[in-house]
């Protein structure tokens, strides 16, 4: 026992309550529901569901897009942040404002804003359709659709990092000879490695997890173009109650791997 | 500016041993290499191009379980005939969302959509296909037809027979949006006729009738599915107005004994469309394939597959042989009554046509 301990006051032993309570009742008994749901006809069922060729195109699929989506985040994600937190120049806050737009802007206006440029009655939708070039109701246009809503989430986690950090150990390693890239590579980057697997985190769960704008430029078509969000909004439309959870458990499933992943690299750390 | 402990949300030791640097670029590499590992697992989705022609049936809600046997007893017929299966692929949605989408640029071969006017609107928008397509195929294009009726809660407690009842003070009726919805647009115009002739023609009566009917509507589902999810699942209202098929779906597959379908005195004959999108098919290679397919749906096995899935088959030899399986019911068409889908649509459903006057007020 510790004997500095001190003694249990009602205020916050009443807020902790209040707050696990709130945890238990909005978090994991939802979660624990989806599970129950996803096994009520049994583990047979279970597999059947996540294993049928629709369900496994779709986790393909919604794999495909967050594939894509995470690599050129974490990219462009570093590089904005780099260029924003480290230098100050003409234009600065109107880029971070451009990249908080992805944030403000709901979902389905960005599917919308997706099928005015490249629907058949947008802007480039005839002139690449005559190419046979098709970007919505196709794979390029889920791809996309994730991109746009996933772009602010790298750069967000990195720009107070990088922004709080300064440039003093750039600058003691170029004076000490290091090149630009060594000096991203050994300085920089270690430095923001904590945000930078957050920020892949939420980028991973956020691109897996998407329905508005995704569903706006799918066109819906099975086992083409339907991701998993959608692929539970079918079978719950089709009175499959329980395949509908058990792929809901699964991209639940999903979106806790990355999370795994940061648990057990960041024992490796200490 | 302090830089050597990074003031963020996690905390670290800063970088001082090159191990600790290793390790670091090492839990780096690992999460790349993990989200790279997914890559590969990941066939492209667009898929590489095999020899089996392909097929995208664009079609509205419900017709997602008759679709689904249809198109494997298509593909034996294609593949006994030509020798390969076609890959048949579906997407469904709300009517009106549909043709949008097919507006917009899905790559439709063939659409099969609730109501003919979303069809003239393809037609029309994006000339995908000729403005005359419904003469192109037996009985107007629609290969099966059915009807409205009710759905009430076991033992019928509020006692509903006929849409004289749903305009009853306290009777909650549940109908999706004609704005978005295809049945929703044949509930309203059943309700109508029925008002037309309670009331010898009287259009004024018809809409203080149907204006009446909507006042007593809490929620409006944007498609039909939704309207019977709202229904059954979330147990709102007395009454649920929608296809014929749909309910018969309810009461005789889904949950028998909770529900009990009521016939009205009178009803719309309600005729889902099907066409080829001519532009589309003729892109992509599959003209015969889709005309073939819908020609299907003409046959003794696609009108007995669609009677199985309660719709009303067209052909007067198949529909003999399973009448006596649907409810009896007198019915009226929308060109008898409203002069075709182009008048009533102006009528009715257009930007501040009646619809939006009564449903507004």
């Amino acid at each position: 026992m510790n004997p500095f301990r001190p003694p249990i006051r009602p205020v916050p032993l009443l807020l902790t309550l209040v707050a696990l309570l709130f945890l238990l009742g909005f978090l994991a008994l939802p979660l624990a529901i989806v599970f129950a749901g996803a096994l009520q006809q049994g583990i047979k069922h279970y597999l059947a569901a996540i294993s049928d060729p629709m369900a496994l195109a779709a986790i393909r699929l919604t794999l495909l897009a967050a594939a894509i989506a995470v690599p050129l985040n974490v990219i462009f994600g570093l590089a904005a942040a780099w260029a924003i937190g480290k230098f100050r120049f003409p234009g600065r806050q109107l880029l971070i404002t451009l990249i908080d737009l992805p944030f403000s802007v709901s979902p389905v206006v960005s599917g919308m804003v997706y099928i005015l440029v490249f629907g058949m009655q947008g802007w480039l939708g005839g002139w690449l359709a005559a190419r046979g070039v098709q970007v919505i109701f196709a794979v390029p246009g889920i791809v996309l659709a994730t991109l746009f809503v996933t772009l602010p989430l790298v750069a967000r986690e990195l720009i107070p990092l990088m922004e709080s950090q300064g440039t003093e150990e750039e600058e003691a390693a170029l004076t000490l000879g290091a090149s630009g890239w060594q000096t991203f590579r050994r300085v920089t980057l270690p430095n923001v490695r904590q945000g930078l697997l957050y920020g892949v985190i939420l980028c991973t769960a956020r691109a897996m997890g998407e329905f508005g704008a995704v569903s706006v430029v799918s066109g819906h078509i099975r086992g083409l173009t339907n991701t998993l969000t959608l692929h539970v909004e079918i079978l719950y439309n089709e009175y499959q109650s329980a395949a509908a959870f058990a792929v809901a458990s699964l991209l639940a499933l999903l979106a806790v791997v990355p999370l795994v992943v940061k648990a057990i690299l960041s024992r490796h750390e200490h | 500016m302090s830089s050597t402990h990074p003031n963020c949300l996690l905390p670290l030791p800063t970088a001082t041993a090159a191990t600790s640097i290793r390790t670091r670029h090492a839990a780096c590499l690992l999460s790349a290499a993990a989200l790279l590992a997914v890559l590969p697992a990941a066939p492209l989705a667009a898929a590489p191009r095999t020899r089996a022609p392909i097929l995208l049936n664009v079609s509205y809600d419900p017709t997602r379980e008759f679709y689904q046997e249809f198109n494997t007893s298509f593909g034996k017929l294609w593949k006994a005939r030509e020798g390969v299966a076609p890959e048949i692929r579906q997407s469904h949605g709300g009517s009106g969302k549909q043709a949008r989408a097919v507006i917009d640029g899905l790559q439709a071969d063939v659409v099969t959509l609730a109501l003919a006017y979303d069809v003239d609107a393809i037609a029309e928008r994006a000339r995908l296909l000729p403005t005359n397509w419904q003469a192109r195929l037996p009985h107007n294009s629609a290969p099966y037809y059915s009807t409205l009726a009710f759905l009430v809660r076991k033992g019928n407690p509020r006692n509903i027979r006929d849409w004289s009842d749903l305009v009853r003070p306290g009777v909650k009726v549940i109908t999706p949006n004609p704005k978005t919805s295809g049945v929703a647009r044949w509930n309203y115009l059943a309700a109508w006729g029925y008002a037309l002739r309670a009331n010898n023609g009287d259009e004024r009566a018809a809409r203080d009738f149907v204006a009446r009917l909507y006042r007593n509507v809490p929620v409006l589902d944007s498609g039909a599915r939704g309207a019977t999810t709202t229904f059954i699942e979330r147990g709102i209202g007395d009454v649920l107005i929608n296809w014929e098929n749909e309910l018969l779906l309810v009461t005789r597959r889904l949950h028998p004994g909770n529900f009990e379908l009521v016939s009205p005195s009178v009803s719309i004959r309600a005729e889902p469309v099907v066409a080829v999108i001519d532009a589309n098919a003729k892109r992509h290679g599959t003209l015969a394939l889709a005309e073939a397919y819908l020609r299907h749906l003409y046959s003794d096995e696609g009108q007995a597959l669609a009677a199985r899935h309660f719709y009303r088959p067209a052909v007067s030899s198949a529909w003999e042989r399973c009448a006596a399986d649907f409810p009896a019911q007198p019915t009226f068409t929308i060109d008898e009554v409203f002069g075709g889908w182009q008048r009533a649509h102006a009528a009715h459903f257009a930007e501040n046509a009646t619809f939006d006057q009564i449903y507004l007020r």
